[in-house]
């Protein structure tokens, strides 16, 4: 009985398996390609449809949880790799990589993030981030003629294996101080105890695999090359699916397993906010490539997102989740324009469309699309009336309720810089003369993965109160 | 009046930017058309506000609430009292002037060109009748990304400089008011309810911390010096509308800003900061005008007499008396309206000459006497002739200014002084002396030009001869701030 109840539980895990790895099959039946991501679609589809219909609960032990916080988490996966994969069809025909792995990589990779974001276990928790990791090394890696690929591959690679070890040392140390695994029991046992030298190495060592996961710095290093040199749509992922799957479990670890010893890492991760606010920025003003841009970008986005669980209050984590959910609308279709635009490059490495000098004139040549840009690039420096503005006040809300008003003012100081990168952007579009005349031909995936990125930037900006309220009532921790 | 004014007031330009987005761009007349109708329907809109204002009270009137986002509390709330309801009526004026002076001299993207207009007016209304903290950072902020376009796409040579410079300038001050603000909503019982935060006292400390924040977006926007140096960069290279669109009211939403929530929320720190705020103030009269002898840039010079004035304007509120404070708010409208004026008339000859050095034009006055006559009104307004609007706002704020700190009030006096000297002197330069046979072929104004100008001319006359239609809006809710202050 118990066995076939804790089956019932992870039935959409169970789903998202068993279809991810019938993709895998019938793909080596199907010569058009665009059935494999019409699939993978479906099953996503289907996937969500069980998450939605859970019910709420503990299997295997106390391995897995399922509650609204996971809930919440999943359907944010979901959303993102749907997004990728609409982005993904002319994209990889074009770069000649159009094969059917990639789509079920992509959804083992969902898979890994979904178990990361209900692990109740540090083992579960290690092993889904594996799972989602090495899923996406291989997509990081799949433009496979390309050096640049390969590079991007191999670094996500060797610097995501030696953060495994970190967090494999940093659960062995709490397994050595707690004689658990389980984070409510780690919770328990650590709540009696007081704060030892061992169990300070031990939040390092986790704060720290962590942080690279989320690319906060000083363990940031890989992010800009990885995201540089990823087939596009992927780094659409990467900044925000593994992003936010890492923001998961940083929530479950440090205010549940962590949480008596809430003084210590609200400490460590106000410095690492704080630096990754900075260093994110401040790097992004010099770049010349728009993947290189959004990377640094996204460096700065998780400090942002971070303020929320500094805050550790049920609001700040609610923000938390709010923001990398505005987050994922607003950064995945500032990359579908990065897609729309991008175009084979026979001769070189790196795609035409992918220098930021390729956006001059751009308003002229194809006004909708420059518009979109414009709305995106508004969104992520945090101008009203879009959702950017609203993810981040609710942001230095909780943050500044709950005690960091320092925090809150170094954030929107390094708002009104990031407007100097966006509006580069915005400025070469609107304001200068097109060097040569670049026109897009979008197929109609990109075309709605576009329409459900704007629509919801600029609904979650205007009315965003069913979204924090979604948010707020998954936050049940 | 059967109906919600103050959000159709706003919401109107936005329906005509709506209207815009579906009409094709190359029928450029039909969208001049569109946008010139739908700011007229503002400026109708608006009336009620002029006509059916109860002038015998203090409080909120035309409100509007509705629940928002009820999980912070936020409500959609609108309102205007004699402080605000005269910008209302100013930005509703100004719109279909600055359609009408773009009438030509906008030719590329013009659809685009009149879409931000329509959406900056919108934003600007807003701004001044928002009741609800966050509704009014929503305005105060999305003003940024039109205005930010506006220069930074039809503006002059250096338009790309000047547009990043005024974006990041205003933006780094609003920030910090963003977080004063969150501060001031757990401080002051998790609301952003304007009147309610005003009903409450907040300790001494904290008042002070807050100012500060509020000071740096209100400074920058004012322009206060010395953080003024965006403004003679986006006066100059904005487009004419552009031009008049700040100098009429962008920079007005500094100082209205001071007077709605500086003042009124923390008056103790607003009385102990006083005296700092008295000195930045006469810096900024002198140094503008000192600095308005030597541009040889029309717009430049111009754009610097704002600071000048913009200086009255802060004198006359933080002397924070009655004369002080009326002054102040009609020395706001005055300047929106001569500044937006001489913008406009700049524009006008920029359009046949293509050239803002003052040296170029000589002797405008043999070929071009009706504008000649124009700019002559608006000078003398600017100088503060008496019998000209100019002269009441500067009046009072000098009295204002006298009753608070004598040698702020002889300075400022001085200031006037400076302000003739520069005035005159440019428009010596421009109009009188020998014919420059350069610009001999120009043409006087047209007919489109005129009734551009027309309005703003009636207004000059009327606040100058019989200030009391305007001064009675604000009688009462002066005199209530004036007591909140002193209780």
């Amino acid at each position: 009985m118990e066995f076939s109840k804790d089956m019932a539980l992870i039935r959409p895990e169970l789903w998202l398996t068993g279809l991810a790895m019938l993709i895998l099959i019938v793909e080596l039946l199907l010569k058009k390609k665009e059935v494999i991501a019409l699939l993978s679609i479906l099953a996503i589809a289907v996937t969500g449809f069980f998450v939605i219909n859970s019910s709420s609960g503990i299997a295997f032990s106390g391995m897995y949880i399922s509650d609204g916080y996971s809930m919440f988490f999943k359907i944010l996966f979901f959303l993102s790799a749907l997004l990728t994969i609409l982005l993904s069809m002319r994209y990889l025909s074009q770069e000649n990589i159009h094969y059917g792995e990639y789509y079920s990589l992509l959804l083992f990779s969902v898979l890994g993030m979904s178990f990361m974001a209900s692990s109740n276990d540090l083992i579960l928790l290690y092993l889904s981030t594996e799972l989602m990791a090495l899923s996406v090394y291989v997509l990081a890696g799949f433009k496979r003629y390309s050096p640049r690929s390969n590079e991007a591959a191999l670094k996500y690679f060797l610097l995501g294996a030696f953060s495994s070890a970190l967090l494999l040392y940093g659960i062995s140390f709490i397994y050595l101080l707690t004689g658990t695994t389980n984070i409510k029991e780690i919770a328990l046992k650590l709540s009696s105890g007081t704060s030892e030298p061992v169990l300070m190495i031990a939040l390092l060592f986790l704060a720290s695999a962590f942080a690279f996961k989320i690319a906060a710095v000083p363990f940031h290093m890989w992010s800009p090359d990885v995201y540089e040199g990823s087939p596009t749509p992927i780094t659409a992922f990467m900044s925000v699916g593994p992003k936010a799957a890492g923001f998961s479990v940083i929530g479950r670890v440090f205010i549940i397993a962590l949480g008596s010893i809430a003084v210590d890492w609200k400490v460590l991760l106000s410095i690492l906010a704080v630096l990754t606010m900075i260093v994110g920025n401040v790097l992004a003003i010099s770049q010349t490539n728009i993947k290189r841009m959004l990377a640094y970008s996204s460096i700065a986005h998780s400090g942002y997102a971070l303020l929320g669980i500094i805050a550790g209050t049920p609001e700040g984590i609610a923000s938390t989740m709010n923001y990398l959910l505005i987050y994922t609308f607003m950064n995945i279709g500032a990359f579908a324009i990065v897609i729309i635009m991008s175009r084979a490059n026979p001769e070189g490495d790196i795609s035409i469309g992918e220098q930021i000098s390729d956006y001059e004139g751009l308003s002229k040549t194809e006004p909708l699309w420059a518009a979109l840009m414009l709305i995106f690039m508004f969104s992520l420096t945090g101008i009203p009336p879009t959702a950017g503005f609203v993810g981040k006040f609710y942001l230095f809300m909780s943050v500044i309720n709950a005690g960091y008003t320092g925090l809150a003012i170094v954030a929107v100081i390094m708002s009104a810089v990031s407007a100097y990168f966006y509006l580069r952007i915005v400025m070469l579009m609107y304001m200068k003369e097109p060097l040569k005349a670049i026109t897009v031909s979008p197929n109609l995936s990109e075309a709605i993965a576009t329409t459900i990125s704007t629509g919801l930037v600029l609904i979650m900006g205007v009315a965003p109160y069913y979204f924090i309220e979604f948010a707020r009532a998954s936050m049940s921790l | 009046m059967g109906y919600p004014v103050l959000s159709t007031v706003i919401f109107t330009p936005v329906i005509g930017a709506m209207l815009l987005l579906l009409i094709g761009r190359r029928s450029e007349n039909a969208i001049r058309w569109v946008s010139l109708i739908f700011t007229l329907l503002t400026f109708i809109f608006a009336l009620p506000l002029f006509l059916n204002f109860d002038k015998t009270t203090a409080s909120m009137q035309f409100i509007e609430v509705f629940e928002w986002i009820p999980a912070w509390n936020i409500k959609y709330y609108l309102g205007v009292d004699g402080i605000s309801v005269l910008f209302v009526l100013l930005s509703a004026l100004l719109g279909p002037l600055c359609v009408l002076i773009s009438w030509n001299s906008i030719k590329e993207k013009v659809k685009e060109f009149y879409i931000a207009l329509l959406l900056i007016e919108a934003a600007m209304i807003g701004v001044f009748c928002a009741l609800d903290f966050f509704l009014f950072y929503i305005f105060w902020e999305a003003m940024l990304i039109p205005m930010y376009l506006i220069i930074g796409v039809w503006g002059g040579p250096r338009r790309i400089y000047s547009a990043i410079k005024f974006f990041l300038y205003t933006l780094a001050g609003s920030v910090l008011m963003l977080v004063g603000i969150i501060v001031l909503y757990f401080n002051g019982g998790n609301t952003f309810d304007i009147p309610v935060l005003m009903s409450q006292q907040l300790p001494y400390k904290l008042q002070l911390i807050l100012f500060w924040a509020f000071f740096a977006a209100f400074a920058v926007k004012v322009p206060m010096w010395p953080l003024h140096t965006w403004l003679p960069d986006a006066h100059t290279e904005a487009p004419t509308a552009g031009s008049v669109i700040l100098a009429g009211i962008l920079i007005k939403m500094g100082a209205y800003g001071f007077l709605r929530f500086s003042l009124p929320l923390f008056p103790e720190a607003t009385k102990a900061m006083a005296p700092f705020m008295l000195a930045l103030s006469v810096i900024a009269i002198i140094y503008g005008g000192v600095i308005c002898l030597v541009q040889t840039d029309l717009k430049r010079l111009i754009a610097y007499s704002s600071v000048s004035h913009m200086g009255f304007v802060t004198l006359g509120i933080f002397a924070l008396n009655q004369q002080g404070l009326e002054g102040g708010i009609l020395q706001m409208i005055n300047h929106g309206i001569v500044t937006g004026a001489l913008f406009l008339l700049v524009g006008i000859i920029y359009e046949r000459s293509h050239s803002r050095e003052i040296s170029h034009y000589s002797g405008v006055a043999t070929i071009m006497p009706v504008y000649a006559g124009f700019f002559m009104v608006f000078t003398l307004a600017s100088i503060g002739l008496p019998g000209l609007n100019g002269f009441i706002g500067e009046f009072l704020i000098i009295l204002g200014g006298f009753k608070a700190s004598m040698l702020a009030g002889a300075l400022a006096a001085t200031g006037i002084i400076i302000g003739a000297a520069y005035m005159l002197w440019l428009y010596q330069r421009v109009f009188f002396q020998e014919l420059n046979p350069k610009i001999a072929g120009y043409r006087d104004m047209d007919m489109r030009e005129i009734i551009t100008l027309l309005p703003l001319v009636i207004f000059v006359v009327w606040i100058g001869v019989y200030p009391n239609t305007f001064l009675g809006f604000m009688h009462e809710s002066v005199k209530e701030l004036i007591t909140k202050l002193n209780s």
